[in-house]
């Protein structure tokens, strides 16, 4: 099966958003599930809340709110254009943000619960080895939960691939720009004739995703036999 | 000397524990389960703090709660030997021992390997040891750390007999070869006799008997030859 310009366009900005938004999640991800796994504050159960706002609320609703802050008169977007000409709307950096803005959620509760499973036993023993918290962290919390932080990935990943109400809110719908997989196949539905090419689309999404939870599972593997002998 | 003086409410207990110790040879705290040494080993690695106290090794102070000092646990230069061997399950037994150990330190690293028998297990993971072999690593581990105090939680107690045959001699050679003064937890009567040079007995969290380890065997076994009477 030969791909077309149109499906080859959209695979690519689909990998590269995704990509993209799981870099931004993952050194966010890394610190947040940690504070939540590990330490009791004040508005906790804020800060839980307003992290999982975006798996409950309608994605449209977040693609209105990202526009509203992130838009070019944001009250967010208009510093970042100023101070470092970062623009959003109606580029693909905007399809990264929104993407990782749905996905976050699920990567922070992946990875809370590999920080809560680890034997934190090891991280005592590190430190009587004279080892200082931030080494610890490195050589042995970071090692130890790296199944969950891979995990993480891969679901913030698939679940950014599979992004589309947010997006098309938040950037619209440009060929090439802000057009992924799904705003593609969306686009295709609506044409009198899409419907063919629509679901080669949906094939190669079927594929993508599969491949992405193979792969999971096999370097998932590899990691538990490097960890566990 | 070792001054320790801790005292610390426990769940059903009052830890209140004030013994100058000999800055050589093997100290053991000696007593029934619940009785607290455990809770005193946590308290001189760190591990946990007390409600009030001084720990204090030669000169250098490492807990005083009267003027406030409390070392870190990685700064405290006291190697912790664990129940459980507390191995890094992601690192090699090589990478295990190297972990705390720097250059220039007084304990080299072929002369502890030597000792503890372990040469051939360097390039093994943990997993692939027996418990024994693991107590064996935990051991030259916390070592290479050239402490300024080993601390010994009931090495010995989740090996069976033959294992413990295997573990004491080393441990001997540890105490001998060594300049580093040992604080050992158990409940055993045997390891008391075939290791200890001091004891310290505990009940209750409270120090009930304090001395030459022959002295307080014999007075043991009157006690016990008595009772039996």
């Amino acid at each position: 099966m030969e791909l077309t310009d149109v499906e080859s366009e959209a695979i690519y900005l689909s990998l590269k958003v995704s990509f993209w938004a799981v870099l931004i999640c993952l050194p966010l991800a890394l610190p947040v599930s940690w504070l939540l796994a590990r330490k009791e504050f004040i508005g906790k159960n804020i800060l839980n809340g307003i992290i999982h706002l975006p798996l409950v609320l309608p994605p449209v609703v977040m693609g209105y709110l990202l526009l509203v802050s992130f838009g070019t008169n944001g009250f967010l977007g208009a510093y970042l254009k100023e101070w470092f000409g970062l623009t959003f709307v109606f580029s693909w950096r905007g399809a990264a943000l929104a993407a990782a803005v749905v996905s976050f959620p699920l990567m922070v509760r992946t990875i809370r619960l590999s920080y809560e499973a680890m034997d934190r036993k090891l991280e005592a023993a590190a430190y009587t080895l004279g080892a200082r918290p931030i080494r610890v962290f490195f050589t042995v919390t970071l090692p130890l939960i790296m199944p969950g932080v891979l995990a993480g990935c891969i679901l913030a990943y698939a679940r950014c691939l599979g992004e589309f109400g947010a997006t098309v809110t938040f950037v619209s719908n440009i060929p090439g720009e802000t057009r992924t997989i799904p705003i593609a196949i969306y686009n295709l539905v609506q044409q009198p004739d899409g419907d063919a090419m629509a679901g080669r689309l949906v094939l190669i999404s079927l594929v993508l995703a599969m491949v992405a939870l193979v792969g999971a599972e096999v370097l998932n593997k590899r990691l538990g036999k490097i960890l566990n002998g | 000397m070792i001054s320790i003086a801790l005292e610390k409410v426990l769940g059903g207990i009052n830890l209140n524990v004030d013994v100058e110790l000999p800055n050589n040879g093997l100290t053991v705290f000696f007593g029934p389960s619940g009785s607290g040494k455990t809770s005193v080993v946590n308290l001189l690695a760190g591990l946990m703090t007390p409600d009030k106290g001084l720990i204090k090794i030669q000169d250098r102070v490492i807990f005083d709660s009267e003027n406030r000092v409390s070392v870190p646990p990685y700064a405290r230069r006291m190697g912790y030997i664990f129940q459980e061997s507390r191995l890094f399950p992601h690192l090699t037994v090589n990478s295990n021992l190297r972990y705390g150990y720097r250059d220039g330190h007084q304990i080299r690293f072929d002369e502890v390997v030597e000792l503890l028998g372990i040469g051939h297990l360097l390039k093994r993971r943990p997993h692939h040891l027996s418990g024994g072999e693991k107590q064996r690593v935990a051991i030259g581990r916390a070592l290479l750390t050239n402490p300024d105090l080993l601390l010994m939680d009931e090495p010995l107690s989740a090996l069976d007999e033959l294992r413990k045959a295997e573990i004491i001699p080393f441990i001997k050679r540890v105490r001998d070869e060594f300049y580093t003064p040992i604080v050992y937890v158990t409940h055993s009567t045997h390891e008391v006799e075939s290791l200890a040079n001091t004891v310290v007995m505990m009940k209750n969290g409270a120090v009930t008997r304090f001395g030459e380890a022959a002295d307080v065997m014999t007075d043991i076994k009157q006690a016990m030859m008595k009772e039996a009477v």
